[in-house]
């Protein structure tokens, strides 16, 4: 659930949530760090039942499916799924590293979808991994970021799962935008292949990360507070590309060692 | 990428848990830090490559983490500010069934780390000692970023908190004892009876 992949909801749906992220983008400009421990969470009480809802979700449906997937699909078969799903993303990784001013990442994000393309038979396969073109993943909440927006609050979407403010703007900019996925708009029949791989991908990842997904979901005292944590931490750090922040119990006024 | 992280952060707590190398009495150097990195990694892969069974791989590793890591400061962090009106005896017990849990939670996915390997690739000062940035490649992932903090600050030259792409142990793990206060109503004594069954 804390899987920012995408599958096609209806655009209905799609409008919905960009309706939402904007307003709420606009109801507050707050910047970060509103409490001392730096998380903005104005909207917690819907959050947390979003949420349940997204747990609900995960429990009755998307655990057994990709369970049920995993069983059925050999893994060579799912990793190459995962694979084309990705490939279909490198368009959209290109303008955003352009957008960004990173001409590097729109270089490395377009050779690999030409390579992955041609080479890797329509991207089922990675060969331009295997020759050390790494991925270059980027999003338009990163180009927000880029670009000074700040943060906004956290919010939880449905589905989706956990983002910010602006992180859902991007995502939803990112869906209508990205060429491939904007196929999924018209009416030809090859609009449900890149939302269907994309689906696909999604089980896959939740089942081989099972154990820490289950751990943080329904192993945790507040499995609310640990997914936002763990998000805003992980997305700080993507986006500061910098140090991690730095946490010194040492200075911690109930030192053990002062006693 | 926010199910990767997660799973990283388990999969490096494995690895975090199982710190650093005590070294004697003179002062924490850059290449001390880093010589101790490169030592935990090797030890722990020492014990997930021995083949013994998975509790008893649980154990050695538990027993690497209670030698090499500052637990005493890991556990007064993570029980925050609800600590301060906790008596000695009870940061004690606290401290006690923490070092169990962390092992047991963080350990337990040890498989995934068989055949990887962790490289160092820098070492800077940090307020308390030195952060010594490493790259873990684990079979079928892609690398990814893993921090240490090591400081000498209890004495002995040990790590006190890990992040894997930027989510560290001791604020995850503080925000996941302070919900289970809130769930027991600041119950010092409730959290550590119930830390000792989790993880």
């Amino acid at each position: 659930m804390p899987l920012p992949y995408s599958f096609r909801p209806s655009c209905r749906v799609l409008l919905a949530l960009t309706a939402t992220a904007f307003v709420t983008a606009c109801a507050t400009s707050q910047d970060p760090a509103e409490r001392t421990d730096g998380i903005n969470d104005p909207y917690e009480a819907q959050n947390r039942s979003i949420h349940e809802f997204n747990k609900g979700l995960d429990k009755n449906v998307v655990r057994p499916v990709s369970r049920g997937y995993a069983a059925v699909v050999p893994f060579e078969i799912r990793d190459s799924v995962n694979n084309f799903s990705n490939n279909l993303s490198e368009p959209g990784d290109a303008i955003n590293s352009l957008l960004q001013g990173d001409l590097g990442g729109a270089g490395v994000a377009t050779t690999r979808f030409v390579m992955n393309s041609t080479l890797g038979l329509l991207g089922f396969f990675d060969p331009s991994t295997e020759l050390n073109i790494e991925d270059h993943d980027t999003d338009f909440g990163e180009t927000l970021a880029v670009w000074g927006v700040g943060e906004g609050a956290f919010i939880e979407m449905p589905i989706f799962g956990a983002s910010t403010q602006r992180d859902a703007v991007g995502f939803v900019t990112d869906i209508f935008t990205n060429p491939l996925t904007f196929v999924t708009v018209n009416t030809s029949p090859e609009q449900y292949i890149p939302p269907t791989a994309r689906g696909a991908a999604w089980l896959n990842d939740r089942d081989r990360l099972g154990t820490a997904i289950d751990s943080v979901l329904y192993e945790s005292a507040d499995s609310y507070a640990q997914t936002r944590s763990i998000y805003l931490q992980n997305r700080r750090f993507e986006l500061d590309g910098a140090g991690a922040a730095e946490e010194d119990p040492y200075l911690d006024p109930y030192d053990p060692y002062a006693q | 990428m926010q199910a990767h992280t997660t799973r990283r952060i388990f999969l490096t707590g494995t690895l975090a848990a199982f710190g650093m190398a005590a070294t004697p009495v003179w002062a924490l150097t850059e290449q001390g830090a880093k010589t101790l990195v490169d030592k935990v990694v090797a030890e722990v892969q020492n014990v997930i490559g021995s083949g013994k069974s998975d509790s008893a791989v649980l154990r050695d590793l538990e027993g690497i983490f209670v030698k090499y890591a500052d637990v005493n400061i890991m556990a007064q962090y993570a029980l925050g500010v609800d600590g301060r009106s906790a008596s000695n005896a009870q940061k004690r017990a606290f401290t006690d069934a923490f070092q169990g849990y962390i092992a047991r939670k963080y350990g337990k996915q040890f498989k995934e780390f068989i055949g990887g390997r962790v490289d160092v690739e820098k070492v800077s000062a940090i307020r308390s000692g030195y952060e010594v940035q490493t790259k873990a490649y684990l079979q079928g992932q892609s690398p990814f970023e893993v921090t240490f903090h090591v400081s000498d600050k209890s004495g002995r030259d040990k790590f006190f908190n890990v992040y894997i792409e930027g989510v560290n142990l001791l604020l995850t793990e503080r925000t996941e004892i302070g919900s289970m206060l809130d769930r027991r109503g600041g119950d010092i004594n409730a959290v550590v009876s119930d830390l000792k069954k989790l993880g």
